[in-house]
């Protein structure tokens, strides 16, 4: 299976490489933005081939190690 | 006095910190990150630098490390764990103080000489200090530190803000917060306080010609603090 997960930034905590981003952009003519929040994706292609075991697994590895949970979400959003 | 010094790949103030130590009097012995036990210690330090080229975030590799399930249960024995710089976001990622480092506001790695305010005097690092400010170095570009509100009251309720930011008369206000940290926090304590994580650096102010002496008045009285 390939699981294809992100993660983002909680609502409330500080995004200034977003921020960044959106100064950047409207800079150049892109206007009509409202905000940015960078984010990460991972692809993790693993041995099993049950989807509900792999994106269980999946889930395990984002609360150990992929995301903080004090700061970040994760969500897979594909598996195939 | 016997310390421990953990070496992970890409830990660059390990031997600083080695240097220091056994400048105060510590027997001090480097230990490897892939080992599984600790040797006897008083004191074990987590120091600064760039494990795992700050990959995911930082600390969070490392966090991971063999050696760190034994220093989780020294420190949850009452052992004293503290984390320098990288071995601070080292300590939040694996759970033993609260809260996260967030990249700096600015965006700057930062590389300066700050002072700090200590907050809290009731604990084995600050006892009987004689100064209140020190002045410290900081070398970091994730040392901006976050928590939620309610962590944030848990810890100001448990009196675990151990340093503040601020000017050299003890003045802390955002002027004097260099990288964004919430209520300029530079370093905090577990509920219990024996674990200690800060951003600034003690360990490279322990030479007068060099830098200051701050560092010096910080280790001379942890050691005697530990005795």
């Amino acid at each position: 299976m390939k699981i294809s997960v992100i993660i983002t930034l909680k609502k409330d905590v500080l995004d200034p490489q977003g921020k960044v981003i959106h100064q950047t952009l409207d800079g150049m003519g892109f206007e009509n933005i409202n905000e940015v929040r960078q984010g990460k994706y991972f692809e993790i292609s693993t041995k099993e081939n049950d989807k509900k075991k792999s994106e269980e697994e999946v889930r395990e590895m984002c609360k150990k190690l992929l995301a903080n949970l004090v700061i970040e979400n994760y969500k897979i959003i594909d598996s195939q | 006095m016997n310390s421990s010094v953990i070496t992970f790949p890409g830990s660059n103030c390990d031997r600083d910190m080695d240097v220091a130590l056994k400048k105060f009097g510590f027997k001090n012995k480097m230990v490897w990150h892939d080992d599984l036990e600790l040797p006897k210690s008083d004191l074990v330090v987590l120091p600064g630098g760039f494990s795992y080229g700050d990959y995911l975030r930082c600390g969070s590799m490392a966090s991971k490390s063999k050696i760190m399930q034994s220093v989780l249960n020294f420190a949850k024995g009452g052992g004293k764990v503290m984390g320098i710089c990288n071995g601070f976001q080292i300590l939040v990622e694996a759970g033993l103080l609260p809260g996260v480092l967030l990249r700096n506001k600015y965006l700057e790695f930062i590389c300066k000489n700050i002072f700090v305010k200590i907050n809290n005097k009731d604990n084995s690092y600050f006892k009987d200090i004689k100064k209140d400010i020190l002045e410290f170095h900081i070398a970091h570009n994730e040392g901006n530190y976050f928590c939620s509100k309610e962590q944030l009251k848990e810890i100001d309720d448990n009196n675990q803000i151990a340093l503040f930011y601020s000017n050299k008369t003890g003045i802390i206000n955002e002027d004097n917060n260099p990288n964004g940290s919430i209520k300029n926090i530079a370093g905090i304590f577990n509920k219990e306080k024996n674990v200690l994580g800060m951003m600034p650096h003690p360990e490279r102010m322990i030479d007068p010609v060099l830098s200051g002496e701050d560092g010096s008045i910080f280790f001379e009285n942890l050691i005697n603090n530990l005795k």
